[in-house]
């Protein structure tokens, strides 16, 4: 549920680095607590996301949330797929429901990201306090 | 203390995922919202409303006392039939909207809404005044509804009622599985299919094998998350929602459901006023250029101006984009206008439709089917 070679933000995002761009998705348990998604609004290439910030917001049946950006930086790429097809997030969030790609401003800001157990602890937490 | 329905446990086996309604447990969804939203539309669906309230009157006076709590007219309902309805306070508001099912001269079964069963028990105890025996009965009946295009191809599997004879908002007593049931061919979905009315522990019984009867047709269990949409892209009104004791029954647009020649009846003098007078607001259908979904309490605009509010709101499965209902000022509620909804902190276009957003599918001819 939480793949290896990714990094988790609490706000329930997860990144994945490749020299300095960072591809960014919501987890399995963040989709799974949304419900069915029925729609995304993105912000444009070119915007700006800083760390710990909405970026966009999701809505699902039930619910209305908010993307948290997981670290800083310009948006490069945003995930089209989803304006049509928002449920691939629920589908496939580590893979085609990916949410956008952003040129990572600052790597130091990944050091508070946290790791596969580490997150899965975290979700545990959440779990409990309900 | 949350109460459970008889399937309650039927429920989790299948992995529903549960939410407080009313003060009941139910279930919110099986698998997907959307994925049971369809295969109601295109086969069809297994529903527990079992939260729902039944209320008894019987007695020589029934008959007059139904007509006297509610707006619409029992005058050519014969047993065997059922009646859409509102009941009104004598302001015209609203208390409830429910069915009157006809069960013999002088003895009715009113399906009332969960969160109003016991309000509306208890007005119907104060107006009777003896008039006729007034029984909650929602505690000793199960609800179970089958709805979709497949609904009469299943349940012709599992009883001898010839359902093709059986016409929309009509009934009869039925053996289905050999379980006793008030057998209704009403739904709250749009689509035909059929309300089954049973002693609770009969429930798990005749929901298993009507289940299982109906998995080669596509039968799936459906939640109230689903059903929440298939009656909202009908325009159907939710009471709580899109009408309440602050709205009348000229407000929600349910015109036909209000009889001022029928004789006296709570909230006539209020209601024959409405309509001299004329009413400033009223509720009307739009639906969003998006995916987006208007929700309860967000603002209805024309040119940045509030011209009223949402009641009830979704993305519509059917339809791909977000819908709704709501109240607005009596000067814009024309089909086909242009208007804005106020979604966190921007304004979405929108246009008013004529509502409902989907046909109607329900059998109301014994030849064919009303497509």
């Amino acid at each position: 549920m939480y793949p290896e070679g990714l990094k988790y933000a609490k706000t329930h995002e997860w990144l994945k680095v490749e020299d300095n761009e960072g591809k960014v998705g919501i987890t399995y348990y963040a989709q799974d607590r949304l419900g069915d998604i029925t729609f995304v609004e993105l912000p444009q290439v070119g915007a700006e996301l800083t760390k710990g910030k909405s970026f966009g917001t999701v809505e699902s049946f039930k619910a209305v949330s908010e993307f948290y950006a997981p670290v800083s930086g310009k948006v490069i790429q945003v995930n089209k797929e989803l304006r049509d097809n928002p449920e691939l997030i629920n589908q496939d969030p580590y893979g085609q429901g990916w949410i956008l790609v952003v040129e990572i401003a600052s790597p130091a800001e990944m050091e508070e990201l946290l790791s596969p157990s580490d997150y899965e602890q975290w979700v545990k937490q959440q779990e409990e306090v309900g | 203390m949350l109460k459970i329905t008889a399937l309650h446990q039927i429920h989790l086996n299948l992995g529903a995922r549960m939410i407080q309604f009313a003060g009941w447990q139910m279930p919110l969804q099986y698998t997907s919202i959307p994925e049971e939203h369809r295969s109601v539309r295109e086969s069809a669906g297994l529903f527990d409303l079992s939260h729902m309230g039944e209320i008894r009157l019987q007695g020589k006076g029934a008959f007059h006392l139904v007509q006297r709590l509610v707006t619409n007219d029992l005058a050519h309902l014969n047993p065997g039939e059922v009646l859409y309805t509102p009941m009104c306070n004598s302001q015209g508001g609203i208390i409830d909207d429910l069915l009157v099912y006809r069960t013999d001269q002088e003895e009715f079964l009113l399906v009332v809404n969960a969160a109003n069963t016991e309000k509306d028990y208890a007005w119907i105890e104060k107006q009777s005044r003896g008039e006729a025996k007034v029984e909650n009965l929602t505690d000793e009946f199960s609800l179970i509804a089958l709805q979709g295009p497949k609904a009469e191809e299943i349940l012709t599997e599992l009883t001898d009622v010839s359902l093709s004879q059986l016409l929309y908002y009509h009934f009869t007593q039925a053996k289905v599985k050999g379980v006793n049931a008030l057998l209704s061919r009403t739904g709250y979905t749009g689509e035909d299919g059929f309300e089954l009315y049973l002693a609770s522990q009969e429930a798990p019984k005749l929901w298993n094998a009507l289940l299982q009867t109906g998995k080669p047709y596509g039968l799936k269990p459906t939640g109230l998350g689903a059903r929440d949409t298939l009656r909202l892209e009908m325009g159907y009104r939710l009471h709580g929602n899109d009408i309440d004791e602050t709205t009348s029954p000229f407000e929600a647009a349910l015109d036909w459901t209000v009889k001022l020649s029928k004789g006296d009846f709570i909230g006539r003098e209020a209601l024959e006023k409405q309509k001299k007078e004329g009413i400033s607001r009223k509720l009307i259908g739009f639906q969003m250029e998006t995916r987006i979904a208007p929700r309860k309490g967000y603002a209805l605009l024309v040119k940045k101006l509030k011209i009223g509010e949402v009641t009830s709101g979704s993305f519509s499965p059917t339809l791909q984009k977000g819908i709704g209902l709501g109240y607005v000022d009596l000067q814009h509620t024309s089909p086909g206008s242009s208007i804005s909804v106020g979604i966190r902190d921007k304004n979405y276009p929108a246009r008013i439709v004529s509502l409902p957003f989907y046909e109607p599918r329900v059998k109301k001819t014994a030849d064919n089917l009303i497509v």
